[in-house]
């Protein structure tokens, strides 16, 4: 098939971008991984003559053509096929640019957004993102809301959830439960009790679920863990019996970039369904947990050239499929590569969460940075600020911003009460309750001040036999 | 009061997770802000230094060991241009013999030269000593490295599996993190799916020769069933028990 042109002529200048592809990236914001793949704009006036050319772009275009090929990548089938006319109707006259404009009107509501989420493709909200300031990021998805549910409810309007990450670098039962109460003693956890396990193998993973398994029966905790090993090894884990509740899986947004991280979408669905036989949620039934970021493709070399932001929401694509509990971007996680600096990251941190709310995922995100890129935690401050104000449904949390096993800074336990307590944002509510009922939330729902009372401590302590 | 201060002194015994660090409001304690932002510079600083080849050379000497560098000329370009990271420097390929070998090892210097100074050499031979009746080649030692550079090595050598010894990226707590990166048949373009990998080798993680045990392991498994990657689960009996029964032979 031939590529389509597009022109922009501004000031005598005329620029041409040949096919969606290329129009879609260069009219990108400027980031590391579009440039190390060649594909970003040369120059910054080629880039608004880009965004100038999407904006008169009309949305149905990207229902008529497709940025990878539809015989060549699954991912591209799965967006075409569930693609549903009808959800797409109020929004299907419109071009890019009256798009965006429509989606900060306030006929753009909660329930317009909800509706419209399985009529929108991840190539138009990718294309509307680019044309949208930081503001207009935040202001957007703060309107739309997507609440999921296993022994929590997450994604409620006033409400921030956090995941729990008591991660350890040789995943050590005792340390894994100093962290967990360290965590706990601060709210955190009511999205997930999730470890990265150093080794990814069933035996270490099975012991780690009976562990965590252990720590919130004990405590009746209602809330989910997860061991975040391979899904071929949470499928074996489920066949020796292990008390699973969320199947994890790090996804993207090209069939090839999925084989890079040794999955399919039949294995997907293969571990959806084994976790759902299990029948463990008692408030929902979302059994996925998923992780995304911007560059893995690209560095997978399975990007065909397409922009880095669009290909991640074709990975928010690949997550809405298998209804799942949580998802999140680790958005700085890939390095300096792809993000360079806190500039990068925050722009990426918000057009993630933007996306994958538009196309009804439960996005949180891992505000997060690693050693080698020009970043710190005052920008980590920025971007969670952002996010809270963005209607988040979780961040993820580590003691004192410092992951130990995985080598990378992401929130503090400190930081996601200080959004709690500055925007009036409570946990999810069932864990709110069992906060209450442990003496964690005073009489106006905020959690008191530090050293907590002995007792508590040393009855959270008795976990995992810490103590 | 002193209650709490002693549980979280047990427990920060059993971690060196930032735990039981107190709270100025919703804030850290001003002691503990400062200690985050002093290991956050040291770390930094620990990315941008060199490896130390020649005493890596002579800890690893009588093995012949071959100095290689990759095509990124200089650090700064190494962290925006992975790519670069990934291949050889041109003419580099010629000072490869052409094997073949059942396991090659090559030393990267990756993200953290401490890394590479304070584990390789131990890793390496503690993985060495318990792959009696293989043939190993020369040690490659690669400058501004990037794991898949091993699959270029390990094919011009012919390689059966390539052993990637990596400088992980500094975190705060450990800024000389090793990982261990093996590929059965390296070829250009292998993904990151058909690699196993052990991580977090450092004095307070994974002890050098427990990562031997398992790397020499899963070298064993990826000769035998002729993959590594997603199928090859590590499954190395557990090394305490090689221990103790050192321990009882001794």
């Amino acid at each position: 098939m031939r590529s389509r042109r597009f022109k922009t002529i501004h000031a005598g200048e005329t620029h041409v971008f040949v096919g969606l592809a290329e129009l879609l990236a260069c009219a990108s914001p400027r980031r590391s991984g579009d440039e190390l793949a060649g594909i970003a704009a040369e120059s910054d006036t080629r880039r608004v003559a880009a965004r100038m050319a999407l904006a008169d772009l009309p949305l149905k275009c990207f229902l008529e053509d497709v940025v990878i090929p539809y015989d060549t990548d699954e991912v591209t089938r799965l967006i075409v096929d569930c693609h549903d006319e009808a959800a797409f109707a109020p929004v299907a006259a419109m071009t890019v640019g009256e798009f965006r404009e429509w989606l900060l009107s306030d006929a753009a509501d909660g329930p317009a957004l909800a509706r419209l989420a399985a009529g929108l493709t991840p190539e138009m909200v990718a294309a509307v993102s680019k044309l949208c300031r930081n503001g207009d990021l935040v202001a957007i998805a703060a309107k739309a809301r997507v609440v999921t549910a296993f022994r929590s409810t997450i994604g409620l309007p006033g409400r921030l959830a956090a995941r729990l990450q008591p991660n350890h670098p040789t995943d050590d039962p005792a340390a894994i439960a100093a962290a967990t109460l360290d965590g706990l003693l601060f709210g955190m956890g009511d999205a997930v009790i999730g470890v990265n396990p150093a080794t990814d193998n069933v035996e270490s993973c099975v012991a780690l679920l009976r562990m965590l398994d252990d720590i919130r029966t004990r405590f009746d905790i209602p809330t989910q863990s997860c061991v975040l090993a391979h899904v071929t090894t949470s499928i074996a884990a489920i066949e020796k019996g292990a008390p699973l509740d969320l199947v994890f899986q790090s996804i993207a947004g090209t069939e090839a970039a999925n084989a890079g991280f040794g999955v399919t979408l039949s294995i997907l669905k293969e571990a959806e369904d084994a976790a759902l036989t299990l029948k463990r949620g008692t408030v929902g039934s979302n059994v996925m947990y998923f992780e995304t970021g911007q560059g893995a493709a690209l560095s997978a070399d399975a990007h065909h050239g397409v922009d880095q932001q669009t290909v991640e929401a074709r990975a928010h694509a690949v997550a809405r499929a298998f209804q799942p509990l949580l998802v999140n971007t680790v958005v700085g996680f890939i390095g300096p590569e792809y993000l360079y600096d806190a500039k990068e990251i925050t722009r990426a941190g918000l057009e993630d969460h933007f996306c994958g709310k538009l196309l009804g995922v439960p996005m949180g995100v891992d505000v997060c940075y690693t050693n080698h890129a020009e970043a710190d935690q005052d920008d980590m401050d920025v971007l969670a600020l952002l996010l809270a104000n963005a209607g988040v449904n979780f961040l993820i949390a580590v003691p004192g911003a410092d992951d130990i096993m995985l080598n990378y800074q992401s929130l503090s336990h400190h930081d996601v009460v200080r959004l709690r307590h500055l925007l009036g944002l409570k946990p999810a509510p069932e864990f709110e309750a069992w906060l209450a009922r442990q003496g964690l939330l005073d009489a106006s729902g905020r959690l008191p001040a530090l050293p907590p009372d002995p007792a508590t401590a040393r009855r959270l302590l008795a976990i995992g036999g810490a103590a | 009061m002193n209650d709490t201060a002693d549980i979280w002194e047990k427990l920060r015994r059993l971690t060196r997770a930032r735990i039981g660090l107190g709270r100025a409001g919703d804030g850290l304690p001003t002691r503990a802000l400062l200690e985050f932002q002093m290991a956050h510079a040291a770390a930094r600083d620990a990315v941008h230094g060199t490896a130390d080849f020649d005493r890596i050379a002579a800890d690893l000497a009588p093995r012949e060991v071959i100095r290689l560098a990759s095509a990124a000329p200089d650090r700064a370009t190494y962290l925006r241009r992975p790519d670069l990271g990934r291949r050889l420097a041109d003419g580099e390929t010629e000072k490869l013999p052409a094997g073949p070998f059942d396991v090659v090892f090559v030393v990267a210097d990756g993200l953290s030269a401490a890394a590479v100074d304070a584990n390789a050499a131990a890793t390496l031979e503690a993985t060495a000593r318990r792959l009696a009746g293989l043939t190993i080649g020369p040690v490659v030692l690669a400058r501004q490295a990037r794991v898949a550079l091993g699959d270029v090595v390990g094919a011009a050598m012919n390689a059966s599996v390539v052993a990637v010894l990596i400088g992980e990226r500094p975190g705060l707590t450990a800024a000389d993190g090793l990982g261990v990166y093996l590929t059965f048949r390296p070829v250009p373009g292998r993904k990151d799916s058909e690699r196993n990998c052990l991580s977090n080798i450092h004095a307070h993680g994974m002890s050098p020769e427990e990562a031997g045990h398992k790397a020499a392991w899963l070298i064993r498994e990826a000769l035998r069933l002729k993959l590594t990657g997603v199928d090859l689960k590590e499954a190395a009996p557990r090394f305490a028990v090689e221990a103790d029964e050192a321990a009882r032979i001794g």
